[in-house]
């Protein structure tokens, strides 16, 4: 999933202090997971900005909203009816949803409530820790499961390097060594000639580096 | 016992203090609340384990939001207590109602109802 962390309530009042009437929209996917821009999220920021508010001495009408998804036309064509009607939007959405609610109601101002941090995995509640780059060439087969260009921090190919001290990284000693791990989970599943394969230079056109990616799939389309 | 303790405290019981959300806790507030406190078990003595616990966390991060919004963080506790202890109860209700005396009412109270009245 995708993982965000709500941003400082300040930089939020920040953005938003000039409305009258704002509208606050979680998104039920992701960031509902994570903690960081679901219903119950919503609630306690519009609850947060409404003492803000009164207590400046500022009437605000703070609305709440939490759609299913807000990087699908579909849901975010939900408020429709009610988008124009606000002086500004406040996305708890990743920067996705921000995005995709900012095209559709062009003519309104669209904050993010959110930072959008990683694709990771919730490792237990309250820790979420990255586990995709989306490269969009993944080599998860011939690594036994473990991503070096997420999880070691040169991202590199043929690991591990000299920085690789008793299964930690060196650039903090709390981070696991991604190819230690490669190489005592190639040996664990007996695949340990794997690692002596020579991994040519990737194609990294896949990756950022080739610029905003797109998916189009004809078979799928109507 | 019949014990005394202050006539402002307005109980709300629930079953475990883990039911007690931070939503619960800023509504209150945002609805003029001067102070809220709960009463949880003995740590460590919780019937579902961690109720209390939760709750604990929950009050630390409303009073977190309390600070951030003007409305002050020491308006929210949280005190621990067995269930035989009803003197410890009505010492603790009147330590909160005196601890809120000192701070006074809850500053956006007085705004809110100026704003209904206009």
């Amino acid at each position: 999933m995708i993982v965000a962390k709500q941003k400082p309530f300040e930089e939020i009042v920040d953005m938003v202090k000039d409305a009258d009437k704002l509208l606050i929209v979680g998104c039920n996917e992701c960031v509902t997971v994570c903690e960081a821009g679901g219903k119950k999220e919503v609630g306690i920021l519009a609850s947060a900005l409404r003492m803000y508010f009164a207590n400046q001495g500022r009437e605000v009408q703070i609305d709440e909203r939490t759609l299913e998804r807000q990087c699908d036309h579909e849901y975010l064509e939900e408020i429709r009816d009610i988008a124009d009607t606000y002086d500004a939007i406040l996305s708890l959405a990743c920067g996705v949803g921000v995005q995709f609610m900012a095209e559709k109601y062009h003519s309104q101002f669209v904050y993010p409530g959110v930072n959008t941090c990683f694709l990771g995995a919730t490792e237990e509640r309250g820790v979420w820790t990255e586990r995709c780059q989306a490269c969009g060439s993944c080599i998860l087969a011939v690594t036994g499961g473990i991503c070096p260009v997420s999880r070691c921090a040169k991202r590199i190919l043929n690991g591990p390097c000299g920085g690789s001290t008793k299964g930690k990284c060196e650039i903090n000693k709390e981070v696991d060594c991604a190819w230690q791990l490669i190489v005592d989970r190639l040996k664990a599943l007996d695949r340990f000639s794997d690692y002596e394969k020579i991994t040519p230079l990737k194609d990294w056109s896949t990756d950022r580096a080739g610029g905003p990616r797109k998916v189009v799939r004809e078979d799928v389309k109507l | 016992m019949r014990l005394d303790y202050p006539t402002n405290v307005k109980i709300i019981r629930v079953p475990c203090t883990g039911k007690v959300d931070l939503l619960h806790l800023l509504h209150a507030f945002e609805k003029g609340a001067d102070g809220v406190y709960v009463v949880g078990c003995m740590e460590g003595e919780c019937h579902y384990n961690g109720g209390n616990f939760r709750a604990k966390k929950r009050v630390a991060q409303a009073a977190a939001i309390l600070d951030a919004v003007g409305v002050g963080g020491e308006r929210v506790r949280m005190y621990n207590l067995s269930s035989s202890e009803g003197p410890k109860f009505a010492a603790y209700a009147k330590e909160m109602t005196d601890h809120i005396r000192e701070l006074g009412p809850n500053p956006i109270k007085a705004k809110i109802k100026n704003q209904q009245a206009a």
